[in-house]
C-alpha cells in the first residue's frame, strides 16, 4: 500500500506576537531567524501514514513544494520514519497560488507514481487555506474526503472517519483516494527516533525543478494567481488585559466575579 | 454587475442560520452592482424553506432535485452544482464554511476555472471588482484579496456576516432545474453517521462559553467547567490540546478546525492561546483568561485575566458567581 503525504514547511505559527512581522512589499511574513516547522496537520497526516504502514505495509513518500530550505521539512519527515522524500523547489513556482501548488504537487505525484493514498493536512498552518487536498483530487480526477481523522484500509477500500459538526461520518471509497487530515487523539505525531534522524540525514532526496515536471505554465507562478493580495494588516488591539490582583488566587477569583457583575456580563 | 449564487440549506420551513448569513452578505453585494441573488437548494424533494428565501433577499430560488441529492455527497453535489453555476454564471458563489462547504468550494472553483477563498469575513463589490477579506496567519492578520478569476467561490466564516432580515412582501422566481446524475459518479459513500449527544446549549450558539485547555492536565477538571457553564447557562468548549489528548469529545473543540464561537463571555481556563484556537473565539465580547503563565498569548487578547492555578481559582469563582446570580 503506497502513500504520498504532501507536506509544507512554514514559519512556526506559535511565535509571540512581538516577533510576527510582515514585509511591506510582498505582504508576506518575514522569516528573520524564526524557526521553521512542518505545518501541524501535515504532521498528523504523516502519523496517519506511518500507522497505516504498520498495519498493512507499503512505502510512504513525503512530497514537499517549497524553497530550497524546505529540504529540512523532508528530512524531518524521513526522521519520523517515512521511506522516501521528494522536494520540488524552483524560484518560478514560489508565488504560485493554491491552484498552482496543487498542480505542481499533482504532477509530482504522477512522476513518483500514483499511490493508493494521497494525504495532506486539512488546513495550512500559515495561510489557513483548506483547499490544496481537494484541488489535488480534482487535478488527478480522484475521489476525496476532507477533515478525516482516521483511516482504515481493507481490500482496496479506504474507510475514513470524516469529522462533521456534531460527530463524524464513516466514509468509504475505493483506492486510490485523497484525504485531508484533521488531528485527533489517535494521530498525535510521534517523536523521531535518533537513529531515524541520523539515517534521514544521510538519505538522498531528489530536488525537482519546474522543468522536471511537465507543468502547464499557465497554472503556476505569480501571473497565474487567481486572487490578488491587496492588503495584509495586523489589527491593532485597543485595550490591554485587566489583570485581577490579590494576594491569593481565591481573592482574585472573587474580584473577577465582582468585576464581571460590575460590567453586567454575568 | 455582480450576481451572487448562494448554496442554501434548511430544515423543514426554516432556513439555516448560515443561509441567512450568506443571504445577508449576498444582498448588499448584488445591490451595489445591480446584480441578482440566486439561492440553490439541493435535495431529493421540494423543500418548504425555499419559498421563504425571497423574504430574506433571494431574487431566484433554484431547485435542484434528484434522488441522489437526498444526503450530502461531494461528487453528486458537484455534478449538480457545476453545470448550474456554468449556466447561471454568477460572479460570486457563497457557501457556508462548514463540513460541506469546505469540501465543495475548492472543487467547484476548479471545475468552473474560478477562484476560491475560504472563511471570508467580509465581501465587497466595486463595479465589477470583488474584494474579499479573511484572517490569515492564524488570526494575526486580516488579508484583503481582489478576485482575478470569476466566478470566485467563497466559504463564509460563521457569525462574520449579519444575517438577512425577513422582509414581508419581497417576491421572486422559483425555478426547477433539470438535474442529470448517475449513481456511478458517486465515488464515496457514507457507511455510518455517528452524532454526539449535545446536552444543553449548543456550543456555537451559547452566550457563555467556558473552555479548558492543556493546563487542566486531564478530563476530570472539565466537570468543574461544566458546573460553571451550567450556572451561567452556557456551554463547555476545549482547545485542540484537550481534544487531541482525548479528554473531551472532538466536537467541543473551539478553533480553526473546531467551532467558531462568538459569545458574550468566553472564559479560557488553562488555555495558552495558540493562534489556531484564537481564530475560533476572538470575536467574543468579553474574554477572561485564567492561566499560571503570565506570558501566555491568551492574555494578549483577553479583557480580564488571572494569573493563577485554576484549581485554586475556579472553586471560589464558581461560588461567587453562584452567590451573585442566584443569591
Amino acid at each position: 500500500m503506497n502513500i504520498i503525504v504532501c507536506i509544507k514547511q512554514i514559519i512556526d505559527p506559535e511565535i509571540p506576537a512581538e516577533q510576527f512581522k510582515l514585509d511591506a512589499n510582498t505582504k508576506r511574513q518575514i522569516r528573520g531567524g524564526l524557526s521553521l516547522v512542518i505545518s501541524a496537520y501535515d504532521q498528523n497526516a504523516l502519523e496517519v501514514a506511518l500507522q497505516l504502514r504498520e498495519k498493512v505495509g507499503g512505502r510512504i513518500t513525503a512530497l514537499c513544494l517549497g524553497e530550497s530550505g524546505a529540504m529540512g521539512a523532508v528530512k524531518s519527515a524521513l526522521g519520523m520514519g517515512v521511506d522516501d522524500g521528494v522536494l520540488v523547489s524552483d524560484p518560478g513556482l514560489l508565488a504560485s497560488d493554491s491552484f498552482g501548488v496543487a498542480h505542481v504537487l499533482a504532477k509530482a505525484v504522477q512522476k513518483i507514481g500514483l499511490p493508493d493514498l494521497i494525504l495532506t493536512g486539512c488546513v495550512s498552518g500559515d495561510t489557513g487555506n483548506k483547499v490544496v487536498g481537494p484541488l489535488i483530487a480534482e487535478e488527478l480526477g480522484l475521489p476525496c474526503a476532507t477533515f478525516v481523522s482516521r483511516i482504515e484500509v481493507k481490500g482496496g477500500q479506504a474507510v475514513m472517519r470524516r469529522v462533521v459538526e456534531d460527530g463524524y461520518e464513516l466514509v468509504d471509497g475505493a483506492l486510490p483516494i485523497v484525504a485531508s487530515i484533521l488531528s485527533d487523539d489517535t494521530n498525535v505525531p510521534r517523536y523521531s527516533k535518533l537513529k531515524d534522524i541520523m539515517t534521514a540525514a544521510k538519505k538522498q532526496v531528489p530536488t525537482w525543478k519546474a522543468a522536471d515536471l511537465n507543468l502547464d505554465g499557465a497554472r503556476v507562478g505569480a501571473a497565474a494567481a487567481r486572487l490578488q493580495v491587496k492588503d495584509v494588516s495586523i489589527p491593532k488591539r485597543e485595550s490591554r488585559c485587566e489583570m485581577l490582583d490579590g494576594d491569593t488566587p481565591e481573592e482574585r477569583a472573587e474580584k473577577l466575579a465582582l468585576r464581571l457583575r460590575e460590567l453586567k456580563v454575568i | 454587475m455582480v450576481d451572487v449564487l448562494v448554496l442554501a440549506t434548511g430544515q423543514g420551513n426554516i432556513p439555516s442560520q448560515s443561509t441567512l448569513e450568506l443571504l445577508g452578505a449576498a444582498r448588499p453585494l448584488a445591490d451595489a452592482t445591480r446584480g441578482k441573488v440566486k439561492a440553490a437548494i439541493l435535495a431529493d424533494t421540494q423543500s418548504t424553506f425555499g419559498a421563504r428565501l425571497f423574504a430574506f433577499g433571494a431574487d431566484q430560488v433554484l431547485r435542484l432535485e434528484h434522488p441522489l441529492l437526498k444526503d450530502y455527497q461531494a461528487d453528486a453535489y458537484l455534478a449538480a452544482l457545476a453545470p448550474l453555476a456554468a449556466n447561471a454564471a454568477p460572479q460570486v458563489i457563497l457557501l457556508a464554511d462548514d463540513s460541506q462547504g469546505r469540501e465543495l468550494a475548492p472543487r467547484l472553483a476548479y471545475r468552473l476555472s474560478g477562484g476560491v477563498v475560504t472563511e471570508v469575513t467580509a465581501i465587497e463589490g466595486d463595479g465589477s471588482a470583488v474584494l474579499l477579506q479573511r484572517q490569515m496567519y492564524g488570526g494575526r492578520t486580516i488579508a484583503t484579496f481582489a478576485a482575478q478569476r470569476f466566478p470566485v467561490v467563497a466559504t463564509v466564516k460563521p457569525r462574520a456576516m449579519e444575517p438577512a432580515v425577513e422582509q414581508a412582501g419581497r417576491s421572486g422566481e422559483e425555478v426547477l432545474v433539470t438535474v442529470r446524475l448517475d449513481a456511478s459518479l458517486l465515488r464515496t459513500r457514507v457507511v455510518e453517521r455517528v452524532g454526539e449527544e449535545v446536552r444543553g446549549v449548543k456550543l456555537e450558539n451559547a452566550k457563555v462559553v467556558v473552555s479548558g485547555g492543556r493546563g487542566l492536565k486531564g478530563p476530570e477538571p472539565f466537570k468543574q467547567l461544566e458546573e460553571l457553564a451550567q450556572l451561567l447557562k452556557g456551554a463547555v468548549g476545549a482547545s485542540r490540546a484537550a481534544t487531541d489528548a482525548g479528554w473531551v469529545p472532538a466536537s467541543w473543540q473551539v478553533g480553526q478546525t473546531g467551532k467558531t464561537v462568538g459569545p458574550n463571555l468566553y472564559i479560557a481556563v488553562g488555555i495558552s492561546g495558540a493562534t489556531q484556537h484564537l481564530a475560533g473565539m476572538t470575536t467574543s465580547k468579553t474574554i477572561v483568561a485564567i492561566n499560571t503563565d503570565p506570558d501566555a498569548p491568551i492574555f494578549k487578547v483577553a479583557h480580564l485575566g488571572i494569573v493563577g492555578d485554576f484549581k485554586a481559582v475556579l472553586p471560589k469563582f464558581v461560588a461567587k458567581c453562584r452567590e451573585l446570580t442566584l443569591g
